[in-house]
This record gives C-alpha cells, sequence and structure tokens, in this order.
C-alpha cells in the first residue's frame, strides 16, 4: 500500500511543496492560484489530488511533500467520507505537524451538511490543526492562502528555530462548558 | 455540560442543531430525547387540527417586551387599524377587490411543551368582502402563530416583562406577513427572521420522523436533493418504502426515545449507500433541501407541513430548537 511519508526522500532546495487532497477540483484550483499569487521568497509547488494514495507509477518524479492540507466541504458529507479514507494512506509521522484539515464553506451555515463535532474530532484524534474559512470570497481565500504559505515555510524548515511540532504544542484546547 | 433532568419530557441541554458554542460550535453530547406521543387527554385535537395539513413559512422571532396577555382584543383592533391605514397609503393587498380585513388574537393552551413555555398566540386576518350579504361568513385570508415548546433554553434567561415565543408559523400571503411582522417589530420590539433549515437539520428530522410509528399506511418518506454547480439545476428525488425506512432506523437506534448524531449519520449513509449501489451517484456530495415522511415535511427555506396530529409536539419542539439557535 501506497504510504506518504515526511523524510523518504531529501527535501528541494529553496522550495516548500504543499499537497490539498479533496475531492472539490474547482475549489483546490481556486486555492492553489491564491496560493501561489502570494508574494515570497522561496517556491511553492501546490500538488492537487482527490484522494489518495497518490498514483505509484510517478512516485519517483514527485518531491518531497512538506505539508498536507485535506479540504472538508461542510456542504458536502461525501467530502468528509473521502478525506476520512485518504487519511489511511499518510504516515503516522507526517502528523507531527504536516498535516493540516481545512473546513470550506462556513460562511454558508444554513447549507452545512457536516456536523462541526465530527470535524473538531478529527483533528482531535489526527493531532492536526483544523482551519475554518470560506473560499469563495476572495478576501478569506487571500487570508487562508496566507496562513497556509506561512504554515509551508515553516514546516520546510525554512524559520530557524520553529518546527513544523510547534503547531501541534499550540494545539492544546481547554475543555469547555 | 449536560442538564440534570427534569420530568421524562425534558430536553438534554446539548442538542445537535448546532448551539453550544454559536453556530458552528460544538455540541458537547450531541444527544436528542424525543417526546412520547401526546396523550390525548392532554391535547383537544380539534383545536389544533386547523394546523395540520397546512404549508407553514417558518420564522424566528426575538422575545417580545411588555407583551399582555390580557390585551389580546386591544392588540387585534390596533392591528386592524394599523392594516387598514397601510391599505389607505396604498400598499396594494389584493388587487381588484375590495376587502375589510378584520384580525382576531387568541391564546393556544394546548401548544406548549414545559411549564416555562408561554401559551401559542394565533393571530388571524379574515375578510368579509363587502360585495357578500351580511350574513355570509368571514373567510380566513391569514393565519400566523407564535409559538414556545420546549424552548427552555431561551425562557429560563430572559429578563422581567419578555414573553418568549421563538417560533413563529404563517400560512397565507406574504404581504400580509410583512404588515403583520412590521406592526409586532414596532409594537413589542421583536425582530423575525426567516428560518432556514440546513441539510443536516433535515437528516435529523428524516431519520427522527421515518422511525415513528403509524397506525395506518403512511406516505413514502421522501428526500429531494439538489445537485450543485451543474449547467442544468438538476433535483434527485429518493422515494423509500416507509416500512423499509422505519426498519432500517430500528436496526440503527439503541436507546428508543433518543437519538445520537452517530445514529442519524449510520441511518443516512445507509440511504446513500444504497442509492451509489444503484446508480452511482454519491447523494453524500449533493444537498438535501427537502424531506417528507408521513408525519411532516420540511423544506430547506423553512416551509414545513405537518400531517399528524399525535406527533405535533415533537415537531414542535425541534422547531422550536432551530428558532432558539438561529436567534442566539
Amino acid at each position: 500500500m501506497a504510504v506518504l511519508r515526511p523524510f523518504d526522500k531529501l527535501p528541494t532546495l529553496n522550495s516548500g511543496i504543499l499537497l490539498l487532497v479533496g475531492p472539490d477540483e474547482a475549489l483546490q484550483q481556486r486555492l492553489s492560484e491564491t496560493i501561489l499569487q502570494e508574494k515570497r521568497d522561496f517556491n511553492i509547488n501546490v500538488h492537487l489530488a482527490t484522494s489518495l494514495p497518490l498514483p505509484p507509477e510517478r512516485d519517483h518524479l514527485r518531491p518531497r511533500i512538506d505539508l498536507i492540507v485535506f479540504m472538508i466541504d461542510i456542504k458536502s458529507k461525501y467530502s468528509l467520507k473521502k478525506v476520512e479514507c485518504s487519511l489511511a494512506h499518510v504516515d503516522a509521522s507526517f502528523f507531527l505537524g504536516k498535516v493540516c484539515f481545512l473546513v470550506t464553506g462556513v460562511g454558508r451555515v444554513n447549507a452545512c451538511s457536516v456536523e462541526m463535532n465530527a470535524v473538531c474530532k478529527l483533528g482531535e484524534a489526527y493531532c492536526s490543526p483544523v482551519l475554518f474559512c470560506e473560499l469563495e470570497l476572495e478576501d478569506t481565500r487571500v487570508a487562508t492562502a496566507q496562513r497556509l504559505v506561512r504554515m509551508l515555510r515553516i514546516c520546510a524548515g525554512h524559520i530557524p528555530g520553529v518546527s513544523a511540532l510547534s503547531f501541534v504544542s499550540l494545539m492544546r484546547k481547554s475543555d469547555d462548558d | 455540560s449536560s442538564n440534570g433532568s427534569g420530568g421524562p419530557r425534558r430536553l438534554s441541554r446539548a442538542l445537535p442543531f448546532g448551539r453550544s458554542h454559536g453556530r458552528l460550535g460544538v455540541s458537547s453530547s450531541g444527544r436528542l430525547i424525543v417526546p412520547a406521543p401526546s396523550s390525548q387527554e392532554k391535547a383537544d385535537p380539534q383545536k389544533t387540527a386547523f394546523l395540520l395539513r397546512k404549508a407553514w413559512t417558518l420564522y424566528s422571532v426575538t422575545p417580545l417586551y411588555r407583551f399582555r396577555r390580557g390585551r389580546l382584543r386591544d392588540y387585534a383592533r390596533l392591528l386592524g387599524a394599523f392594516i387598514a391605514a397601510e391599505k389607505q397609503k396604498g400598499l396594494a393587498v389584493e388587487v381588484g377587490v375590495e376587502l375589510d380585513i378584520k384580525v382576531a388574537l387568541s391564546s393556544l393552551a394546548d401548544l406548549r411543551g414545559s411549564e416555562l413555555d408561554q401559551d401559542a398566540l394565533l393571530v388571524q386576518l379574515s375578510s368579509r368582502s363587502q360585495a357578500s350579504s351580511k350574513n355570509s361568513e368571514d373567510k380566513v385570508v391569514w393565519s400566523g402563530w407564535f409559538c414556545s415548546v420546549f424552548g427552555d433554553d431561551l425562557s429560563e434567561n430572559v429578563p422581567e416583562h419578555f414573553t418568549c415565543l421563538p417560533l413563529f408559523l404563517t400560512h397565507g400571503a406574504e404581504s400580509y406577513t410583512s404588515l403583520v411582522g412590521s406592526w409586532f417589530q414596532k409594537t413589542f420590539d421583536c425582530c423575525f427572521r426567516r428560518l432556514a433549515i440546513s441539510p443536516l437539520n433535515l437528516s435529523w428530522m428524516v431519520a427522527m420522523w421515518a422511525g415513528c410509528k403509524l397506525d395506518r399506511a403512511a406516505s413514502a418518506v421522501e428526500l429531494v436533493f439538489s445537485v450543485p454547480r451543474l449547467a442544468q439545476p438538476l433535483d434527485i428525488s429518493y422515494a423509500i418504502h416507509p416500512e423499509d425506512a422505519k426498519a432500517l432506523w430500528d436496526t440503527v437506534q439503541k436507546t428508543p426515545g433518543e437519538i445520537t448524531q452517530e445514529e442519524v449519520d449510520v441511518f443516512m449513509d445507509c440511504l446513500y449507500a444504497h442509492f451509489h449501489r444503484h446508480f452511482k451517484i454519491h447523494l453524500s456530495a449533493a444537498k438535501l433541501v427537502k424531506v417528507s415522511t408521513g408525519i411532516a415535511s420540511a423544506q430547506c427555506d423553512g416551509i414545513v407541513k405537518i400531517l399528524h396530529s399525535q406527533y405535533l409536539p415533537g415537531v414542535l419542539m425541534l422547531l422550536t430548537e432551530l428558532a432558539i439557535s438561529q436567534i442566539q
């Protein structure tokens, strides 16, 4: 079974490689375009996939992936199911800060098909941050792209003294109610 | 934190309709306790018969300030005068026919759940055409009613002088709805908003209602999905025999009288999987816009029809909960 591992390849010089996983291709396309428009001082490659595992034929051509973003649309239960199935194809060591869940479509709460509790539990189970955003609005799309670029810089090791493990320690959530 | 239970009909505090921390909040237990179908000696089915089999448009209403139950006839007179004045101003409500609108306000004691709930308030606009004879019957042209069924989470925390009736249901012309709404807004400083029902809440409703026992042959359980982002909009209607749906729900539900989010998910996943096996379409990627069962039907734009008086309190309880979550 092809599993994504974080350190089985050599890193690419002065680059950050981002993998977006989710069944909504049009939304992925829009997000990746916005990400690539961000001003930066290193190369960014965005890879898109509707699900994992990635096709094994091209594996030798693929660079090392620094950050995986799983995209869940709250309007589509199907996207949550696909993401859950894809998680099995990611090596456990990726979940040390190099994975995050991006929940899109939160501007339309009245079209919500996914229960928020389920998504937050997923984030807790996999020790990965859950970001909420609305990609159909340009402002939040740009803000989300900026956040992802910042996270990518840390995951690719470009920030001295800060590693992806810091994300895990920031995940501590106080018990509410 | 979950509420210590009161009587057997009280809800657990953590409800699934996204309430605990704002709209996208995490509900801590995601469990709903369903009230038993109403026993006959409490509710008089004749009084509530007019509610059944009509399409009601739903609104959420913030608490009414200084509403006095004893002044219903004064309010009816004031509202009638307001409507007449608006008609004078040229807001045509009905073209071509001269109508005198009579307003009647009444309380319905049967439509409440807990001790904290206020009696429901019914507003009816009826007309007598000037052309017809004096003895002709008034025809009801519009009706609306405010109610609260187990709306304790709102009623408990409300300050003095406020009356909580968070659910407003209307049937009739939109122009009358806006007239009545404006008068209430001006008089009691409240706010009306159309109540939308998300696909998540619709799936709760269909799971709950499909599992209810009906003594006579019921209509099919139907789910309508709309498929987004196609060149031509596409609606998919998925009809299930009511006995099959009930049998499926019975295998899923673990504790009678109690429903969890997991059970609703399993129920819906079974339906989606069955559809996918036959048609290779993932309904979970489409938007659920309407559900209908033998008990009631509901649409995402906030229109419901209740078909069975026995389950009226249960349906109203769900809708009250939705209204409260929209207000808070």
